[in-house]
Formats: structure tokens, sequence, C-alpha cells
């Protein structure tokens, strides 16, 4: 019985040193991987303040359409889901005054994936975002 | 020819008597003059109940309350043109407003009428003033009653009412979803005790007529309450009713305990009984309505069964689905309507966003009999069909109800914080 599991050990090892020679299988930075992984952390987290459509509820929670802080500058939106947002803010001329938690718990990818979907879905176009986008601005917030 | 034209005369005379007769006539079969819009106004009523809209788009209406000569007052959350309070005035009889008029700089939510002064809430207090000789605002009467209440932007709404002993009551809702080291941040757990407790969370009561009161001043009359924004004085018991509005987002903080169905229903939405001294609960405990139970919260290590300290603290008169937003609460003391609605309770649910994946809910004016203070049956839908069919998200929500009044003739009023559209309802019998 020791024996057997001994050879057993001897083999996970032996394939893991293997494996490790092996590139690993790296979550490709497609823009449709990505929206598909982004898509699940948006369910997770997100819907259930700016709702599904991503119209947000008036006076809380904005939209995520055609919103200027979603299509605009990277690091600024990156801060945002990293940091959350407190106070009131304007958009499309609307002005909502809920209260967003930071995102910190997300990792680079997950962060990565999520602003993507958001920024490639409900009508908008913008460019992806990679996790080596987040990782900086996460360092520099002490997230 | 002088008597051909008397005759013209009187034939006129005669012609605009019968005209304005028949006008009359008319008006007496709609039963004192209340003649509901073609489309009731778009929304739907029990049998034999009408609907008028007195205007169509006030802007973000939130309270209001009618004066004895049938003015309405109507306080705004956004101003409009400048102006946070606005008087709508009927001069013909028709239930529409012809006068319009703003004052008041200041956005908020409460607004009440008593005992010859109107008062109105900022997000951070309460002015009042005084009506004069002609019984309409004196608005130069303008005098700060309570100021300095805690406004962090969630829950600032200060809704308001008063008693028949002087008494003013000031909800002042927590900004906080659970009292969360980190507010609505996944992973945060509940602070013990709450220091939101010190200065919000539950009802303040203040002199009705003294100026430039603070929390020094203030009793804190019940606490434990997250947040109220319909809240009134029943004179059948002489107590205060509050209807509060639940926690949110169970699943999105605790997934492995509650799921989004569940999320949808719980925590149940509480009418209070809110007798002095009174302990609710928040932030460590919620109402489940399925269950029946006040129950500990998970950020307080709850797991949907635990009761722990939450099997002491006071329990609700009625408990409604999850995420409606009651946003007023008014007791009928009219005679328009018919006998089973006297001293019953009209609730203006504003309607939920927190019930999503699933379908919102809530959007509408539901009924609560009651006798000697207490429900005596179960509530029932009265005014629906605000919002429009299968809301998923909110936003697309034509109207929502947030504020109601009663009429110097026992119509119920209603204000939507959508379109600002104020509904009058009567009772036509038809």
């Amino acid at each position: 019985m020791k024996k057997f599991l001994l050879v057993n050990f001897i083999v996970a090892m032996a394939s893991a040193v293997c494996l490790s020679f092996v590139p690993a299988k790296t979550e490709q930075p497609t823009l449709e991987a990505s929206i598909k992984r982004g898509e699940i952390v948006f369910k997770a987290y997100c819907l259930a303040c700016h709702q599904a459509n991503a119209a947000g509820v008036p006076n809380l929670y904005p939209p995520l359409i055609k919103n200027t802080y979603v299509l605009g500058e990277k690091k600024a939106l990156i801060t945002i889901i990293l940091k959350g947002l407190m106070g009131e803010i304007e958009v499309n001329g609307a002005t909502y005054n809920g209260m967003m938690p930071p995102h910190n718990f997300l990792n680079d990818q997950q962060v990565a994936d999520v602003l993507t979907y958001v920024r490639n879905s409900f009508g908008n176009k913008a460019a992806l975002i990679k996790p080596a986008e987040v990782k900086p601005v996460r360092v520099k917030l002490k997230l | 020819m002088l008597s051909l034209k008397k005759l013209l005369l009187f034939s006129c005379a005669v012609f605009l008597a019968v005209s304005l007769l028949a006008n009359d006539t008319t008006r007496e079969v709609k039963h004192s003059g209340f003649i509901p819009d073609a489309d009731n106004a778009g929304i739907t009523l029990p049998a034999g109940f009408g609907a008028l809209s007195v205007v169509d788009s006030l802007g973000i209406a939130r309270h209001l309350s009618v004066n004895s000569n049938g003015d309405i007052y109507v306080k705004l959350e956004r101003l409009k043109n400048g102006k946070g309070i606005y008087r709508l005035r009927d001069t013909n009889g028709d239930g529409k407003a012809d006068q319009v008029t703003g004052f008041g700089n200041y956005v908020g939510t409460g607004i009440a009428l008593k005992k010859g002064y109107l008062y109105a809430s900022s997000n951070k207090g309460v002015y009042r003033y005084k009506l004069d000789a002609n019984n309409q605002v004196d608005t130069a009467s303008v005098e700060l009653i309570v100021k300095g209440l805690v406004d962090k932007g969630q829950h600032n709404a200060k809704a308001i009412t008063l008693d028949d002993a002087g008494n003013l009551y000031v909800n002042i809702g927590a900004p906080s979803n659970s009292c969360q080291l980190q507010d609505r941040a996944v992973g945060s757990m509940g602070q013990d005790p709450c220091p939101i407790l010190d200065s919000a969370a539950g009802i303040w009561q203040f002199k009705a007529d003294k100026s430039d009161q603070s929390y020094a001043e203030g009793v804190r009359y019940i606490t434990g309450t997250r947040n109220v924004v319909g809240l009134n004085w029943n004179t059948s018991n002489n107590e205060l009713f509050l209807m509060q509005h639940g926690r949110d987002d169970l699943a999105r903080m605790f997934p492995a305990i509650y799921t989004n169905e569940q999320n949808a229903e719980l925590p149940g939405e509480e009418m209070l009984e809110a007798k002095q001294n009174t302990n609710f609960g928040w932030p460590y405990c919620y109402f489940d309505w399925q269950q029946d139970k006040k129950l500990l919260n998970p950020e307080y290590g709850g797991d949907s069964k635990k009761q722990g300290r939450c099997a002491e603290m006071a329990r609700p008169v009625m408990a409604f689905p999850g995420h409606w937003a009651p946003n007023d609460l008014l007791f009928y003391t009219g005679t328009a309507f018919p006998e089973k609605y006297r001293n019953g309770a009209f609730i203006a649910f504003h309607g939920s966003w927190n019930r999503a994946p699933l379908k919102q809910g809530g959007y509408f004016v539901a009924f609560v009999p009651f006798k000697d203070g207490k429900p005596s049956g179960k509530w029932e839908p009265f005014a629906e069909g605000f919002a429009g069919k299968d809301i998923y998200n909110p936003s697309d929500a034509l109207h929502r109800p947030c504020g109601l009044a009663q009429g110097p003739d026992g119509s119920l009023y209603i204000a939507d914080d959508v379109k600002g559209k104020i509904y009058k309802i009567g009772y036509t019998g038809k």
C-alpha cells in the first residue's frame, strides 16, 4: 500500500515537472474570450445595481451605456472599479448619488475582463483592457 | 326696436342660464364634481374609483400635502426653475392644477401641514412656513426648525410627520446597507456595536414650534430602523407607524447562503408600530417574512436560520415582499371612500431595483384594512399600472409612486417621482 502511494507520488511529481516545460495555456487576450469571462464577473458583482441591461437605477446607479467614464480613459476607469465611487456624479445629463464599493477583491484578469465586457456590450464599443494595464493602477493605489 | 333688443338680451340670458344649469347637472351626475380622465390617468383602480392627472410633469415629486382649501404642496428632490416646493391650485373645480407656484430653494422629501403651518424638509433639516389670513403659505415666514442632521447621500431623505401634541418626528436613515466596515463591499463584515446608531438609523422627535433644534434638542424616539421614507401618526390609536426599507444585496454579498430567488424576496419590507424606545434591530437583524422571524444578518454571523439576539427585537405588524421600497404611508380618515377604507392604511411602494436579475416589483399603491390601530386583514393592491408592464430594469418604469396625501373632500393624491405626475383618486361608485 505504502509502495503504491510512493509510486503514485513519483509519477505525479514527474508529470508536474514535465508539464512545466510545456508552455502554459495562457488566457488569450482576445476580445471575445475576455468578454465571455467578463460577463460572468458582471453578473456576480455589477448587475445587482447597474441592472441586466446596464441602464442603471434612476437617481442611484448610473447607466454604463454611452457613459464617458466607461468609454474614456482606462486608468480612471480601472481606478473606479478598484476604489469604488462615492458622491453625486452626472452621466448623460442626469445625476446619481448611490455608492459603489471597492472591487479590489477581483484579480487583475477579472477587472480587465469585466471592463472589457462592459466596454463592448450594451451598444458600447471601446478598446479591450489587459490585466497588465490593471496591475500598475492597483500598485499605485496600494489596493 | 328697443323691445327687440330687450327680447334678444332676455333670450341670451335664458340660453346662458340653461347652459350653466345643464353643466351643473352633468357635474351632479359625476358625484360632487369628480370627473376621472378618459384614460383614468393611466392607472387601474378597484371598481367605483377613478383617477385624474392634476399635473403630469412637475419633476422629482416626493411627498405632498393638501391644505383645507384644496391647495396641494409638493416637495421636490431636484430644484425645478430654482424652486424645491410647488403649490398646485385648482381654480375651476375640475381637479386639474391651473396655478403652479414655486418657492423654497432646497431639495428634499418631507412635507406636512399641521395647525396653521407647512413643514418641509431638506436632506439636513426641517423648515416651516406660516399659513396667512388667506390660508396660503407666507414664504417670508420661513423658519428653520431642525438643522444639522446626518446627510451622506445614501438614505438621506428626512421624511417627517407630526402628532397632535406638538411633536415633529423625523427619519434619520442610516448612510449604510448593513453597517459593514466597508459599506456594500463583498467580504467586509458588520461593525459591532455599529457606530452609525449614534446619529442615524432611527426616528428623532423634535418640538414642532421651536427654532434651530439639532441632535442635542431632539429625543431619539425609536432605534434600529435602516431607512424609513413612509411614516405617519395614526390618530385612531395615537401611535407612530413606519414603513422600513429592508437591507439590500443578500445574494451579492453571500452567494453561498442566498440564491438570487431568495434575494429577490428577502428581507421583508416592514410595517412597524413604533412605540417610544422600541428597537427594531438594524443593522444586526432583518425580517424574513417567509419564516416569519427576525434573523441575524450574515454580516453578523447569520446563516439564513440563526436568530441570536434578533429573537428579542420588535416584530413588524405586517411585512411585504423584498425591495418594494415603501415610500409613503397614509391613514385614511375621510368618508368619501367606502366603509372598508376608513382608518385603513395606504402605502405608496416606489418599486424595486434589487430583485434583479429577476423581474422587479412593487411599483404600486397598496391598501391595508385597520381596526383599532391594528391591521385587520391582508394587504391588497389599490392603484396599479404606474410603471408599465413587466419591469426588469427600473429605468424602464414610466412612473413610480412616492407620496400620498388626503384631500379635504376625502380624495387620495399620489405623487410620482419619475416625471412628477400627481394623481387625484376619487370614488364615483361606478
